[in-house]
């Protein structure tokens, strides 16, 4: 231990300890812009300097270790006037029209300024303003807001392992960009979005949608429906301002009704759909020595990661379309067809946790007639937060609504396919009850729960011993995808969401999730799980009609043309 | 004599591209006697002689060494910076040109002593002519069994490859270095940890200046003890200046520590052309401060510049005659960091840019005392915030000609017409 005095206060912290984790633990707030819970410290943006007495330089909390007899001043007026400056220089290179940008209000550069009393600032605007990427549908890039913090650097390279944004030129040209200033779609970008959710300004956001679906909600002759991914009941709480880990579905679902939607269905339906399809897929793969490992294929990060670096691994992909695509698909056929509208008129959002979902959407082969895409638009966390709040609903007044039918009625299965090792447990649920045919003594996998990169889990299965692999972020999705590659031969079923934590810690989850946060969502997944009535998806009363009445069976004629897709190699 | 000729002794006496000149005036005797001592005693020798880095921070040499003789994670490297891009400096270039074993030699014996076998010689781009006379001399060191598998019968392998620069400034930064003898962009690194902990491929590293290197065969040779009489309390040995500017004779000298900067200019460059009066000094090179002919009194001597909140630096004495505005020089100056800066941190970054658009106002006289607090302040920000060297000194120059050349700046918001 030692001894360390930070303003006025004497303290006792770990040897190794930061002065920045010091002084949080006690209480004591050093602006930070650069740094990031979880990423590594980059040391950037110099706000966090501090005062070491004794020293002439000033210090940055984040980095500096203390050591025993440490004095440390936090607001002296020399560090005061440094991080006034330095906010000013980052503001003087910066798009500062805040009332016209999508993070007012809600940007930390912002926030920053307005703490420090920064009311005028000393530096002539230099900003040389540079046209945005939009040219993909999950992501825009707006480098007139970067600060050059290095945040989405770090995640891309060091969490996705991708290197899909690195920096480019020097002094005030150095820039964040793809490689030679291309476009994120001309590189090999999965469109997750982490980059997004971790950017302290709005110079990296989802393409927003928003305006579109304000613009349906209004047209009359439009029928308009949405569907919630089960990742968004434990998120949307958080968005609005509740605690990480609130519970909100009910109150989503009245939300969505007040903004105008005419039906309000649940994605975990699918999700139930989803765990139908693909369980029968596996147990047709093992009883019929199909390609295996098999790996699912409900998260898009996932399958772009798959199609443009290891196409040798496509025919290992479940050939299932992800739950909101089967969605969308069923809604384009047997609910257009059921509630007699042309699809024509028919429009199908989703709120997802996801910037890789848009992308997902828009896929080609997304559209059942060949004419309409099955989900026309999709929405973020963050931009459901967005409408909201334009609305100007007082969102914890609502009163408890619950989700439309057919598609309202769901498991607990699905509800925790937002979370690292859901869809794996939720399969397991379900293929080990069918194939061993008896009921399961325990519904809960507790192997392939939680934030460890790479999990693994032996079981049972018909009288033979099954081994299946979960991962979660692509740098451990490429661990596992090496090892098949390799031959491996060892797993039977293998889980990959491309998000840290899962859904739960989507692209387009609220800002600042941390691993903390995502903790709590996670926990919260695994409430709602026990809270279902039914908690396996093929107990979903609404499933077994479904297939009595329009699908007819697993793996058959009708799921292969609505519910199954395939991959091209993007190599 | 004002000179002492220690690293620079063999100079026009050798043919440097001839291994056997160099043994036949004293060559890798040194080396051979190390490699027969227990290496901390090596270490503890270098402690005696109080050498300090000569690439501009001063950094106590031995204690680097034990640094990276501790560390148990291997491979272990050293680092020879030749990157030598501190405009005003060019002695690395003449040691490189004129003496290339002393360097070779220094890196073997600092190799043995930390236990390191491989070494690295980055050298800036531009440097043709060195670069091709260190090969010759590596190749031929190797060809003579002082590099390479059991360096003369003794067990220890120690080789050298040279990695040139690409023209960037920064890259002489010891961080920026390892990052682009790594292949990336050559931008700092965060400290801690140092390059001893986790240099060069995340090993323990030795980095350090060529003329620092260069000691190393002499403090072996003469003893740490005999190597600390020369030079002064604070500031052991010979520093080579790179004299430059309005000068009769500008070019290398070796002085001990402790001459005054006046016996430079005056002694060794002969005076001012036409005898001008000295209007102001830079010393270190861009980087460094600018003092008034008044204050070259000041001698060079570590503690000297440090009590002055200023670095040696690596030897560099720009002298400019009264012809020159105080303006002139900062727009270049400015200039050039605002095109040197790697972009990483926001003070060097951004601080530049606005720098350089200050001094612009005041070349142009449409300053006003606003922009006179403002650079001020700005420059000080950047003194005490920036990640790397870099950032912390390219306003050194400004801080001190507002301390020395006040009355100019004023001068010039006083007075926006004249010319």
């Amino acid at each position: 231990m030692v001894n360390i005095r930070i303003n006025n206060t004497d303290l006792t912290v770990k040897e190794g300890t930061t002065i920045l984790d010091a002084a949080k633990a006690n209480n004591i707030n050093i602006p930070t812009l650069c740094y990031y819970p979880d990423l590594d410290i980059k040391s950037d943006c110099r706000v966090c300097s501090v005062e070491i007495v004794g020293e002439k330089g000033l210090v940055t909390a984040c980095s500096q270790p203390v050591w025993e007899g440490m004095e440390v001043k936090t607001n002296s007026p020399r560090v005061l006037n440094a991080r006034k400056t330095l906010t000013e220089l980052l503001l003087a290179n910066h798009d500062d029209t805040c009332t016209a940008c999508e993070r007012n209000m809600n940007c930390e550069l912002q926030t920053l300024a307005n703490t420090l009393g920064i009311d005028e600032n000393r530096f002539e605007n230099v900003l040389e303003e540079e046209p945005l990427d939009s040219h993909n549908d999950a992501i825009t890039r707006n480098a007139n807001r970067c600060i050059k913090c290095g945040r989405c650097v770090d995640v891309c390279k060091n969490v996705q392992g991708l290197n899909i944004l690195e920096t480019m030129n020097r002094s005030h040209e150095m820039k964040v960009t793809p490689a030679y200033g291309k476009y994120l779609s001309d590189e090999e970008c999965t469109f997750c979005g982490q980059c997004s959710s971790v950017c302290p300004v709005a110079a990296i956001t989802e393409r927003d949608n928003t305006d579109e679906v304000w613009r349906v909600l209004d047209d009359d002759r439009k029928h308009v429906i949405v569907q919630v991914a089960p990742a968004v009941r434990v998120s949307l709480g958080e968005e609005l301002g509740s605690e990480p880990g609130s519970i909100v579905t009910e109150k989503m679902v009245a939300a969505l009704k007040q903004l105008g939607f005419d039906g309000v269905f649940d994605t975990d339906f699918t999700a139930d759909l989803t765990i139908i399809e693909e369980g029968y897929e596996l147990i047709e793969r093992i009883k019929e020595g199909g390609t295996l490992p098999m790996m699912t294929s409900c998260c898009p990060g996932w399958i772009s990661f798959i199609e443009q670096r290891y196409p040798e691994l496509i025919d290992n992909l479940s050939t299932c379309k992800s739950p909101q695509q089967m969605f969308g698909a069923l809604a384009k056929s047997y609910y257009a067809k059921t509630e007699n509208i042309d699809p024509e008129n028919l429009h199908v959002v989703s709120i997802m946790p996801c910037t890789a979902k848009k992308y997902e959407a828009a896929r080609e082969e997304m559209s059942v007639d060949g004419e309409h895409q099955d989900v026309d638009t999709v929405l973020t966390t963050r931009e459901l937060g967005k409408m909201i709040r334009q609305m100007g609903i007082d969102f914890n007044e609502l009163e408890n609504t619950p989700f439309d039918n057919p598609f309202g009625i769901t498991t607990g299965a699905a509800a925790i396919f937002g979370a690292t090792g859901g869809v794996m447990e939720a399969a397991l649920r379900t293929v080990s009850e069918v194939l061993n045919e008896e009921p399961l003594e325990k519904l809960d996998f507790e192997d392939v729960r939680g934030m460890e990169g790479i999990k693994e889990a032996e079981l049972e299965l018909a009288g033979n011993k099954v081994k299946v692999a979960v991962a979660h972020t692509l740098s451990n999705a490429r661990q596992l995808a090496e090892k098949v590659k390799g031959g491996e031969k060892d797993y039977a079923f293998i889980e990959v969401m491309t998000c840290p934590g899962g859904c739960i810690g989507g692209g387009g989850q609220p800002y600042n999730t941390t691993d903390a946060k995502r903790e709590e969502r996670i926990r919260a997944t695994y409430q709602v799980d026990t809270g279902m009535e039914y908690r396996k998806s093929h107990e979903n009363p609404y499933i077994k009609r479904l297939y009595e009445e329009y699908l007819e069976e697993p793996l058959g004629e009708k799921s292969h043309k609505l519910l199954h897709t395939h991959y091209f190699s993007r190599n | 004599m004002l000179e002492k000729k220690l690293i620079t002794a063999r100079f026009d006496k050798i043919n440097p591209l001839s291994i056997d000149d160099y043994v036949e005036h004293g060559g890798y005797e040194a080396l051979s006697f190390a490699l027969g001592m227990e290496r901390v005693d090596i270490i503890e020798e270098v402690k005696k002689s109080q050498l300090r880095g000569r690439g501009g921070a001063a950094f106590p040499t031995h204690i680097k060494m034990m640094g990276v003789a501790k560390e148990e994670d291997e491979p272990r490297y050293v680092v020879c910076n030749a990157d030598e891009g501190e405009p005003g400096n060019f002695k690395d270039r003449y040691l490189m040109e004129n003496d290339p074993h002393q360097l070779i030699e220094g890196m073997i014996i600092t190799a043995y002593a930390v236990r390191a076998n491989k070494g690295f010689i980055y050298i800036r781009g531009e440097y043709d002519k060195p670069h091709s006379v260190l090969q010759w001399a590596i190749d031929e060191a190797r060809k003579k069994g002082y590099l390479g598998k059991n360096i003369l019968d003794s067990g220890f392998n120690f080789d050298i490859e040279i990695r040139s620069g690409a023209g960037s400034y920064v890259c002489g930064e010891e961080f920026a270095l390892i990052e682009s003898l790594e292949g990336k962009p050559g931008r700092t690194r965060v400290k801690p940890p140092f390059p001893t902990q986790e240099g060069l491929f995340q090993k323990p590293t030795m980095l350090s200046n060529v003329e620092t290197f260069a000691n190393l065969p002499h403090i072996v040779d003469m003893g740490g003890e005999k190597f600390a009489e020369i030079g002064t309390e604070s500031s052991k040995g010979t520093k080579i200046i790179s004299l430059s500017g309005n000068v009769k004779k500008p070019g290398i000298y070796e002085i001990p520590f402790g001459v005054p900067i006046r016996d430079v200019i005056e002694q060794l460059g002969e005076g001012t052309p036409a005898d001008r009066k000295v209007k102001m000094v830079q010393l270190g090179g861009a980087s460094g401060p600018i003092i008034p002919e008044y204050m070259t009194d000041l001698t060079i001597d570590f503690d000297r510049f440090e009590n002055f909140d200023s670095k040696t630096g690596a030897g560099a004495v720009i002298v400019m005659d009264d012809r020159f505005d105080v303006f002139d020089i900062l727009l270049r100056i400015s200039e050039f960091f605002e095109h040197e800066s790697c972009g990483k941190c926001t003070p060097c970054r951004e601080g530049n840019l606005q720098l350089l658009k200050l001094v612009e106002k005041f070349v142009d006289r449409q300053s006003s005392e606003k922009d006179l607090a403002n650079i001020e302040s700005l420059a000080r920000v950047m003194h005490q915030t920036s990640l790397c060297g870099l950032g912390q000194s390219a306003p050194t120059a400004l801080l001190s000609t507002l301390q020395y050349f006040r009355n100019d700046f004023v001068d010039r918001i006083e007075h926006p017409e004249s010319q």
